[in-house]
Order: C-alpha cells, then sequence, then structure tokens
C-alpha cells in the first residue's frame, strides 16, 4: 500500500510538470515571443483554459502527500521554507495577472499582470528543479543545476506547445525559442546522467537516458514542424525525469525518513485508493475533454 | 515574541484573508449561473447581461479565492508540520478528496465557461458553470468537515503519538461538520446576496442620477470614489431609460433578496443547532462567547456588557431556560484536573464580541432582506401590472449594507478559531505544540511581512477592480455601440465576448 501510494503521489507531480510545464514555459516566453498586444492575447489564449486545472495537480499532489505521508508533506514544506514560500508566492501573483490582464483598463496595469505572470512562471519552474535537485544530490550545485534544468525544460516544454498551438509569427519564433532553450537544457540533463547510476534503483538509469534522448527527439521534431510528435517527446522527457526524481527518493524521500515511517495508517490509504481510482479517471476524462473543445490552433486575429 | 505568535498570526492573516474572497466565489457562482439558466430557459436578452456583468465581477473575485487558497494548502505543512505529523492522517484525508473531488471539478469547467461561450453548445456550456458552482460547494464540505475534526475529532484513535483514521465515514459527517457547512455555506450566500443587492442598489441611484447620500442629487461625489466621466460612461447613461430602465437591476435586486432571506433561515437554524453541540462539545468556547464566568443554570444572555435576557442562554443553548451553562473558571478548572496546570481560556474579549458581531451584522442584512422583498412586492391582485419602485432610500440603504456580511462571516471564524485556543484539535494537541520546530523566527517573520503586503496590495487591487466594473455597468448592446446597426439577435453574444476573456 506505501509503494502503490507513492506511485501515485508521483504520478500526480509527473502530471503537475507535464501540464504546468508547458505554462510556465508560455509565462516565461511572454515579452520574448509576442510584440503586440494581439500577439500577447495569443500567446496566453493558448493555456488561458486550462492553466487553473493544471495548478490543481500540484494541489492534489500535495494534498495526497498530506494525507498518504503526513511526516513527508511537513517535512518537505517546512525543511525548505523559504523556497517553498518563493514558489507559492510566485504561484499568486501569475494566478492573478491571468485572470486580471483581460480587465484591468490601462497599459500599465497589464504591464504589472504581465510581470506577475513571468515572474510568477520563472520561479516556480527554477525553484521546484531547484528543490528536487537538492533532495537528489542533495549538493548546492545540484540545486543550481536542477533550477536551471527544469526551468530549461519548461520554456522548451512551452515553445513547443506553442508551436503546437498557434499560427503565423508566434509559431515560428517558438519553433526558433525551443532551439534556444534546448541550448540550455541538453547540456545539463545529458551532463547529469553520469551521476544517476547507484543512488536509486537500477530502473532510474534507463529513464533518465529517456529523458535525455526525448529532449534531444523534441527539439529536432519541432524543428522539422512535427509539433505533435515534439510536444510527446518533451512531456515524455518530463515524465522521465519525474520517474527518475522519484525513483531516486523512494528509498528516502527526505534525508533521514523513510517511507514506512512517514505513511498512514493502511485504513487510510485503503478508503483513499478506492476513492481515488473511482475519480481520478472522471478528472482524466474531463480536463481531456478541455483540451479537445480548445484544439484549434489560435491565431492573433481572434480575439 | 518567538515563531509561534508569528505563525499564528500568520495563520489568521492569510486564511480571513482567503475568507474574504471565498464567501463570494461560493454565493455569487451560483447566483451567476441562476442568471444564465434564466437565459436560457427565457431566452431575455437582459438575463444575459446580467449573466455576464455579474460573471466579470465573479471571475475577478474567483482569482484572489485560487490564489490565496494555494497558500493555505502550502501553509499547514511550512509552519505546522508538528500539528500536520500528528493529524495528516485524518485531517489530511478530507484536503485530498477536497483537491480530487472539488477543485478539479472547479477550475477545470471554470475555464471551460470563460472560453467556452462560442465553442460549446448553449445547455452544455451553462452545464459547465454549474460543474464549476458544485465544484465550489463540495469544496466548503470537505474543508469545512476537516475544520469540525479540529473541534469534535471523532472517528480516529491516537497511536505512538499520531492520529490514525479509524473510520472516515465517522469524520464526513461528524456532527459538527454537519451543524458547520449548512450553517458557513448559507452565510456565504448571505455575503454573496449582500454583495448583489449593493451593485443593484448602487446601479440603480446611478441610472436615476442619485448619489449615494440623500440630498445630492447629482451623479458626481456617489461617495464611491471619483465618478469618470468618460465617453462610455456618458453614452449608457444618455441610453438609461430607453435600454435598460432599472428593471434589470430590480430583477436582480429581488433574486438575491430572495436568496438572503432564505440562506438566513437557514443560518440562523444551524447556527442554532452550532450552538448546541458547543454545549457538548466546546464548553469553553460557549462560555467565552457568552462572557460566563461559573457554571450557572437557567444562564441569562448578555446582549452586550451589563444587558442580560434571564434564562435565554440556556435556551439558546440547551433549548431548555433552566438548563446549567458551563462557566469559564470552572471548566478552567476542570480542564486543569484533566490536562494538568495550564491556561485553557481563549481570549475572552474577542470571542465574545465576534459572537455579537456575527449575529448582529449578518442578521441585520438578512432583515434588510426581508425588508426589500416586502418595499418591492408585486401589487396584489394586479400580478403583471407596473412593479412598485425600489425606493431611493432603500436602494441607498443596500450600498451601505455591503461591509455588514463580511464582517459577520470573518466574526464567525474568529469566534471559532480563537475560542478553541489554547486547541489546535479539541482535547487533543495544543496549538503551541502544532508549529514547526525547526522554521526560525526570521523566516516567519519574512513571510508573514511578504504575505501581509502582498494580499494587502491585491485586496485593494481586487477592490479598484470590481468598482470600476461596477461603475461602468454591463456592456451595452450592439445595437448601441455598433454605429453600424448590426442585427441585434444572435450577434449580441459574440459582441459581448471579450468581457470575459483574458
Ligand atoms: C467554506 C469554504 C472554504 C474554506 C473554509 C476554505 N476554502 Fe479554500 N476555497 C474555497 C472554499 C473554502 C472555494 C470557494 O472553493 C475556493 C475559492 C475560490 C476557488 O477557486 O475555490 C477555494 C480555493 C482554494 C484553493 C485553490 C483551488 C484552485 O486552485 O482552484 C486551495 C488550494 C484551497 N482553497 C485550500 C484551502 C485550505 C487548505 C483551507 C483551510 C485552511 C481552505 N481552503 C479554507
Ligand atoms: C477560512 C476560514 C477560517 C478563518 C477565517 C480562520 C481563522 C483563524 C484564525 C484567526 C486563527 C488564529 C487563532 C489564534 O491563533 O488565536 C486560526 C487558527 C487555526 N485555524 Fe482557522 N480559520 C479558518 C478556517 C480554518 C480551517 C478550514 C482550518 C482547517 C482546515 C483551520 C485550521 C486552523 C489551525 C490549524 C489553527 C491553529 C493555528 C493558530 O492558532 O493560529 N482554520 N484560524
Ligand atoms: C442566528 C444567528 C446565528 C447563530 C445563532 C450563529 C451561531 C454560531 C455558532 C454557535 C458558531 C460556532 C460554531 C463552532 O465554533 O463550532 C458559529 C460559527 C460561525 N458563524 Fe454563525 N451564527 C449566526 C449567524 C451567522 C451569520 C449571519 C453569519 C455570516 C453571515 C455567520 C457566520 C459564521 C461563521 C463563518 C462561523 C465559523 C464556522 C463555524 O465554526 O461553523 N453566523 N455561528
Amino acid at each position: 500500500m506505501t509503494t502503490f501510494w507513492f506511485i501515485v503521489i508521483a504520478f500526480l507531480w509527473t502530471g503537475y510538470f507535464v501540464l504546468e510545464g508547458f505554462d510556465f514555459g508560455v509565462g516565461a516566453l511572454l515579452p520574448l515571443l509576442s510584440r503586440s498586444e494581439a500577439e500577447r492575447r495569443q500567446v496566453l489564449g493558448t493555456i488561458g483554459p486550462v492553466w487553473d486545472g493544471n495548478e490543481v495537480w500540484l494541489i492534489t499532489a500535495i494534498g495526497a502527500m498530506f494525507a498518504a505521508f503526513p511526516a513527508w508533506y511537513s517535512g518537505l514544506l517546512s525543511g525548505f521554507y523559504l523556497a517553498v514560500f518563493l514558489v507559492i508566492t510566485g504561484l499568486v501573483v501569475r494566478g492573478v495577472g491571468l485572470e486580471w490582464r483581460g480587465k484591468v483598463r490601462s497599459r500599465r496595469e497589464v504591464a504589472l499582470c504581465d510581470a506577475g505572470i513571468v515572474t510568477g512562471s520563472v520561479l516556480p519552474a527554477f525553484l521546484w528543479g531547484a528543490i528536487f535537485g537538492h533532495l537528489v544530490f542533495g549538493t548546492a550545485l545540484a540545486t543550481v543545476l536542477g533550477g536551471a534544468l527544469s526551468l530549461s525544460v519548461a520554456v522548451l516544454h512551452g515553445a513547443v506547445f506553442l508551436a503546437l498551438k498557434t499560427t503565423g509569427a508566434i509559431r515560428a519564433r517558438a519553433r526558433r525559442a525551443a532551439l534556444l532553450a534546448a541550448v540550455g537544457a541538453l547540456p545539463v540533463a545529458i551532463g547529469t546522467l553520469p551521476s544517476v547510476p547507484g543512488r536509486g534503483p537500477a530502473w532510474t538509469l534507463g529513464t533518465a537516458l529517456l529523458a535525455a534522448s526525448a529532449l534531444a527527439a523534441g527539439v529536432t521534431l519541432v524543428w522539422g514542424r512535427r509539433e505533435g510528435w515534439a510536444f510527446t517527446a518533451t512531456a515524455t522527457s518530463i515524465a522521465a525525469t519525474t520517474a527518475t526524481v522519484f525513483g531516486v527518493l523512494w528509498a528516502a524521500p527526505l534525508p533521514g525518513l523513510t517511507l514506512a515511517e512517514a505513511a498512514s495508517a493502511p485504513y487510510t490509504l485503503t478508503v483513499l485508493t478506492w476513492i481515488g481510482l473511482l475519480a481520478l479517471p472522471g478528472v482524466i476524462a474531463y480536463q481531456a475533454w478541455t483540451y479537445w473543445v480548445f484544439r484549434k490552433r489560435l491565431t492573433a486575429q481572434v480575439l | 515574541m518567538d515563531a509561534l505568535d508569528l505563525a499564528r498570526w500568520q495563520f489568521g492573516v492569510t486564511t480571513v484573508y482567503h475568507f474574504l474572497f471565498v464567501p463570494l466565489t461560493i454565493g455569487l457562482g451560483v447566483f451567476v449561473a441562476g442568471l444564465q439558466t434564466a437565459w436560457l430557459r427565457t431566452g431575455k436578452e437582459h438575463y444575459l447581461r446580467l449573466t455576464k456583468f455579474f460573471g466579470k465581477l465573479f471571475l475577478i473575485n474567483f482569482a484572489m479565492g485560487v490564489v490565496t487558497g494555494i497558500v493555505q494548502e502550502f501553509q499547514f505543512g511550512m509552519n505546522w508540520s508538528e500539528y500536520s505529523t500528528f493529524v495528516g492522517d485524518v485531517f489530511g484525508a478530507p484536503l485530498a478528496l477536497e483537491a480530487l473531488l472539488a477543485f478539479f471539478l472547479e477550475s477545470t469547467f471554470l475555464g471551460l465557461w470563460i472560453f467556452g461561450w462560442d465553442r460549446l453548445p448553449k445547455r452544455v456550456h451553462l452545464a459547465c458553470l454549474w460543474a464549476a458552482v458544485i465544484g465550489s460547494n463540495l469544496s466548503a464540505y470537505f474543508i469545512l468537515a476537516a475544520n469540525a475534526w479540529m473541534k469534535h475529532p471523532v472517528g480516529y484513535e491516537v497511536v505512538d503519538g499520531r492520529a490514525r483514521m479509524t473510520d472516515l465515514w465517522a469524520v464526513l459527517t461528524n456532527s459538527t461538520a454537519l451543524a458547520q457547512v449548512p450553517h458557513v455555506v448559507a452565510a456565504s450566500f448571505v455575503v454573496a446576496g449582500g454583495f448583489v443587492v449593493a451593485v443593484a442598489g448602487y446601479r440603480i441611484l446611478r441610472e436615476r442620477g442619485l448619489g449615494l447620500l440623500p440630498g445630492r442629487e447629482n451623479r458626481r461625489g456617489n461617495g464611491l470614489g471619483h465618478d469618470r466621466v468618460n465617453g462610455l460612461g456618458a453614452a449608457q447613461d444618455v441610453t438609461v431609460p430607453v435600454r435598460r430602465g432599472p428593471d434589470m437591476w430590480r430583477t436582480s435586486l429581488r433574486a438575491a433578496l430572495v436568496m438572503t432571506a432564505i440562506a438566513g433561515v437557514v443560518v440562523a437554524g444551524s447556527g442554532d443547532l452550532s450552538g448546541q453541540l458547543l454545549r457538548e462539545q466546546q464548553p469553553m468556547k460557549l462560555a467565552a462567547a457568552e462572557g460566563l464566568r461559573h457554571d450557572t443554570a437557567g444562564a441569562p444572555f448578555s446582549i452586550a456588557p451589563g444587558v442580560e435576557v434571564p434564562g435565554l442562554l440556556s435556551l439558546l443553548a440547551a433549548h431548555d431556560p433552566a438548563a446549567t451553562v458551563q462557566g469559564v473558571d470552572d471548566i478552567q478548572a476542570r480542564y486543569e484536573q484533566t490536562f494538568g496546570p495550564g491556561d485553557y481560556t481563549p481570549n475572552l474579549p474577542v470571542v465574545f464580541w465576534s459572537f455579537r458581531v456575527m449575529i448582529g451584522f449578518g442578521m441585520a442584512t438578512v432583515g434588510l432582506s426581508v425588508l426589500g422583498l416586502w418595499l418591492t412586492r408585486s401589487p396584489r391582485r394586479r400580478r403583471g401590472g407596473p412593479a412598485r419602485p425600489v425606493p431611493g432610500w432603500f436602494a441607498r440603504l443596500c450600498v451601505l449594507a455591503l461591509p455588514l456580511p463580511t464582517m459577520a462571516i470573518i466574526a464567525g471564524w474568529l469566534l471559532s478559531e480563537i475560542g478553541r485556543q489554547p486547541w489546535t484539535v479539541q482535547g487533543e494537541l495544543m496549538t503551541a505544540a502544532s508549529v514547526s520546530p525547526g522554521v526560525s523566527l526570521t523566516e516567519v517573520a519574512i513571510t508573514l511581512a511578504v504575505f501581509t503586503v502582498l494580499y494587502g496590495v491585491l485586496a485593494v487591487a481586487e477592490g479598484v477592480l470590481l468598482v470600476r466594473h461596477v461603475k461602468a455597468g454591463p456592456e451595452l448592446p450592439p445595437a448601441v455601440t455598433d454605429p453600424a446597426g448590426v442585427a441585434p439577435d444572435h450577434s449580441d453574444e459574440t459582441r459581448l465576448m471579450p468581457t470575459l476573456m483574458y
């Protein structure tokens, strides 16, 4: 049961990083890719209907950790106090920026919202990588590199998503941005590979290799205008990275803490399992439907 | 001043902030969904315009509810790690269920609603809003069930210094929760009702050219800041009598008055129930709310210090004017025997006054709604005849009453949470033992300062946005805005769309 819930939580985090990853990337790229108000709306329109639903993956992951491994939840959040604080501050300003942007009047106010969106995308994208980098490797260098990796991968993922969801100038610029982001992401990803063996179960090396190669594939594909496949590749890469990280954390989710110690009683885990099994497919189905409803590419004129 | 004090302040500040926005989300969401349903049923254009108008107010507010809620979700782990480790097994479960069953529903379908105006069939589009609204109300249930457990822990046992859940059903059907959920949800409808009533009152005054204060018959200086006469505003006022007489506002006013009055009955009933549960479950809170020092049979209720109604407290708390109600000092003595020496008394003046503010201000709003319904009732036997106009003084009263229900609902939380101190989990865990041991004073000080400032700025921004939007009024129908004279019927929908877009 403990293992099962660990996997559920890893799954929720994976969902979060894959989905919110492109939200962060799109947010970070906002000022870089768009030159006019119409283009900015086009860029934000790609994530507008879905970002809040994506964020709930985080809330569910955190809630599930609270319920299934209380000591892990509290140890992680109080242990990384200031980093977590910055993450949530980022999420606050980003959320408000996204929601209020269309409801303010003056240029200055719109610019403030944009600033909130950019800060609130860059900060959490960097910090999550830093937090997990630190957990896995425990060194300051790993913390910084972890942050750099997650930020650059998010930007790449976001650029690929934009290329997939837009037409015209934004699409072209997004493809270029994807290449540039890859220049940052790939060396770090490949550089990390040698330090993976020996930290977790043997299969983590496999997922790490998959993560790096999927990343490379993503860049190639987006350049070849196979944007759907490119998105699949970057999503795979993020999922494989998350799997690697959680594979390493399995033995000790926090220094000095084992899963068994952190876990809730079997009763709690069992009832949660039943409810989760019933509800999660429904959630995935209606979120998928949302993406289906908004499947059309956005042009700058639509708005 | 140590980390514990600051952590408590931080919890208080961030939670009260969250709850400034939550009630409006819960109540206004249902109201907007009702308007849209009315539009779909009747096809009357003014319902659509009201839907969009209040929908935008709803969304401005919703944003704040979401972002302040995220902070809540993390806060237990950050500042209250001992508490989280102790209760996670029981308390985490409803929180996880809330995210899984309620937040996903709410956020996903709201996204569909905002962006789906021209992409979904009308019925499906409306269903999305209802799904989101149901999500909000479900979330209230789960979080309140978690909160109720802290007041009256059930369905658990303590093993190795940690609470272990033994019965989820017991946690979800906790008697305290069953009283608290209708109480808080209905109170949220009172808040939302008061809000709509104030907005409608303001629009009625404005469109009749009346000021907020009597005697000021011009359009400026209406008390809500400068009335910027920009092109749009002026154009709208010119069209008042033709395009949208106060009727549209009368409709929303009456709908909100009905909502508030009904919710008021539920609030009073469930509040009464809560009071009786308090007598058994949290006698200290009840005694503090009453300022009752000693166990008393036939206890009086003091409306304010010095003004007492004999027997009323016993009547309220036990439905028996002769029943004994425990007093603060005697409970303190009993707790010392049970739990060892210590101070088990919450902050008495705060609890005492918040109880009165809650009931007084809250029921005043409900009273206002009953009065309003009577004033605007349809003339007997001549239904369908000319409706009674909303009196100007009543419209003014509606605007001035805006802060009352919000103050009442916040006071309710102060009563509930401060009245529970020094316990986090009644009888099981003290607040002092809940705080994160590894987090330093400086760290809490930084986060407290930043949250206070950031939230302050955001709250002002939300206020400005709401006021501005209320002043601007609903978007004009195309016949007025578009000189080319597009056929008004179906283009209407797309024209108005940008209101809800990012
Ligand atoms: C009685 C109702 C109620 C109460 C007591 C609370 N909340 Fe809340 N919360 C809501 C009712 C609500 C809501 C109405 O459902 C919100 C407001 C806006 C929204 O999206 O949902 C919400 C939003 C909201 C969100 C954002 C959801 C999203 O992104 O869509 C989170 C994470 C929380 N809350 C968590 C909490 C926690 C941990 C609380 C305990 C201290 C808490 N809330 C108290
Ligand atoms: C949203 C409405 C709520 C408001 C306005 C509110 C308000 C407060 C306030 C003002 C305090 C501080 C009391 C003091 O320290 O003297 C407090 C304490 C606390 N509340 Fe609530 N509360 C709310 C809901 C909840 C819910 C739903 C939970 C749990 C799910 C909760 C859990 C706690 C905890 C753990 C404390 C102890 C920390 C402390 O003493 O500050 N509260 N609350
Ligand atoms: C006849 C009127 C009312 C009575 C008798 C009443 C009674 C109570 C009682 C006894 C509690 C404490 C429950 C506990 O801590 O376990 C409470 C809490 C609360 N009340 Fe009221 N109340 C009334 C009106 C209102 C109104 C009008 C509002 C807001 C508009 C309101 C909002 C709240 C809130 C938010 C709480 C905290 C949540 C809770 O503990 O249930 N109440 N009420």
